[in-house]
């Protein structure tokens, strides 16, 4: 289980996302602070962090690349040892005007056209997910949204894409699990444990080096910045990203979806009804559950809003609350399947928007509708298991099947 | 009607594309851009005010 942390008592000066009643109930925590005097979180744990929870300095923070440096975005008890503009993950933790570059090489294989292609794939995969559930006793049959459906979706889809062997998909988990969740232990415990993810790209860059293929990894291994070949830093750097970013985030909306739809049965059947709504329910399902805070270095001390930031000090940018302000979004805190006007941030805002969207869009929505395809009707029965730390969503998510198609 | 897509903006949310093909297209890069010199046939108004509306970077303006 994860990690050792003093039970947060105080969320305005002691807050931590590492405590398990964050994400169980973070819009909770949302609203308090959205209504009150004081919008931003603030804690000496992390050696200084700082969350503000409102649309418009999540947006501030965001497009600021002055004050606030990308060279770390996942808050931990380190601090980044690739210093910007690099950073340890190219592009997410670069910044002007390298990242531009970075970006630039990735964003092609990632562009919307070239992702559609991937639909009748991904469509066969939650389908394969959905037989391996086995013989289904509606009414009684109870499975796991997330373990045995949403998990596995974007695992499969991005080892594919990297030419990592699928059998592996276990492996990548942990990985995940080790960088995104285990974030308030000792920081050399840190580098231990997330030395065996740097040996398995090395050895995975190494036989892509040797036999070459058609594939993300080679396409990185190709790729040339003004004439020369990426650092091999950078390769591997590009690669942690791609493996890390494409996982439990995706994994995370589609199982806050199904968490929704079990626990909102008017919504479950008006999609039933009308398969065409998924259009608008998408984003809302992205704005309403968007699984993904990022976060920043401050970069030199700097008031933001009369607090008093350190350089160095981490600040969370909690796009998911900034999507449930009131003062942005009409009926903020409710979910509306078919809202017209919807300017969610659920994949960022400014110049770090998720490289990956398209992807994580198409992979929502196909699991969400194939999902609902095999079961018209399902609730959740049973504790959900939520995440814990920057990506929201449930590990554990008991539903029972209502009706078979 | 006319729309404009201010590539400066544009982050390829990719949100016009999806909502109004017919209006918008993307380059490789996933940057959005208007077809047609951003003229709106009778027929697609409300389609071109959505895609506006949705926007998260505020990229699209509509000329009436």
């Amino acid at each position: 289980m994860t990690g050792m942390y003093e039970k947060v008592l105080d969320w305005v000066n002691d807050f931590d996302h590492a405590d398990p009643e964050y994400n169980e109930r973070a819009h909770e925590i949302w609203e308090e602070f959205q209504g009150s005097e004081c919008p931003v979180a603030h804690s000496e744990r992390y050696d200084g962090l700082w969350a503000p929870f409102t649309y418009e300095m999540v947006h501030e923070i965001a497009y600021d690349t002055e004050h606030f440096t990308s060279q770390g975005v996942v808050v931990n008890t380190g601090r980044p040892l690739i210093e910007a503009p690099v950073g340890p993950a190219p592009p997410i933790t670069s910044d002007p005007p390298f990242h531009n570059i970075a970006r630039r090489l990735l964003l092609p294989p990632f562009a919307p056209k070239v992702i559609a292609e991937w639909e009748p794939e991904v469509r066969r995969l939650c389908n394969d997910l959905l037989d391996r559930m086995g013989a289904i006793t509606e009414g009684e049959s109870i499975v796991d949204g997330a373990v045995q459906y949403a998990q596995s979706i974007p695992v499969n889809v991005i080892a594919r894409m990297l030419g990592f062997p699928q059998e592996d998909e276990a492996l990548f988990r942990d990985f995940v699990h080790n960088v995104l969740e285990r974030i308030n232990e000792p920081a050399e415990d840190r580098e231990a444990f997330m030395q065996p993810l740097a040996d398995y790209l090395d050895k995975q860059i190494e036989d892509h080096r040797a036999n070459p293929r058609n594939d993300l990894t080679n396409y990185l291994l190709n790729a040339e910045i003004a004439g020369n070949k990426l650092s091999d830093e950078h390769v591997r750097g590009s690669i942690l990203l791609l493996l890390v970013a494409g996982i439990d985030t995706t994994w995370s909306a589609i199982g806050s979806s199904l968490w929704h739809l079990g626990t909102h049965p008017d919504d479950l059947q008006r999609l039933v009804d009308e398969p065409d709504v998924m259009m608008f329910a998408l984003e809302e399902f992205l704005r309403a559950y968007a699984p993904v805070t990022m976060a920043r270095l401050v970069k030199d001390d700097y008031d933001f809003h009369g607090c008093p930031m350190k350089a160095n000090d981490w600040v969370l940018l909690p796009f998911p609350a900034a999507n449930r302000d009131p003062k942005q979004f009409e009926h903020a805190t409710q979910f509306v399947i078919d809202r017209q006007e919807n300017r969610h941030g659920a994949f960022g805002l400014g110049i770090h928007r998720c490289l990956g969207s398209n992807l994580a869009r198409l992979e929502l929505k196909v699991a969400v509708e194939e999902f609902v395809r095999r079961f018209p009707s399902f609730t959740v029965d049973g504790d959900t298991r939520w995440s814990v730390g920057q990506i929201r969503g449930p590990r554990e998510l008991p539903l029972r099947v209502v009706k078979t198609s | 009607m006319r729309v404009f897509v201010d590539e400066e903006k544009c982050q390829g949310h990719n949100r016009c594309f999806a909502i109004a093909p017919e209006l918008f297209d993307v380059d490789d890069y996933g940057t959005a851009f208007a077809l047609n010199d951003g003229a709106v046939p009778a027929g697609l108004v409300d389609k071109a005010r959505l895609a506006a509306a949705n926007c998260p970077e505020f990229a699209i303006t509509i000329e009436d």
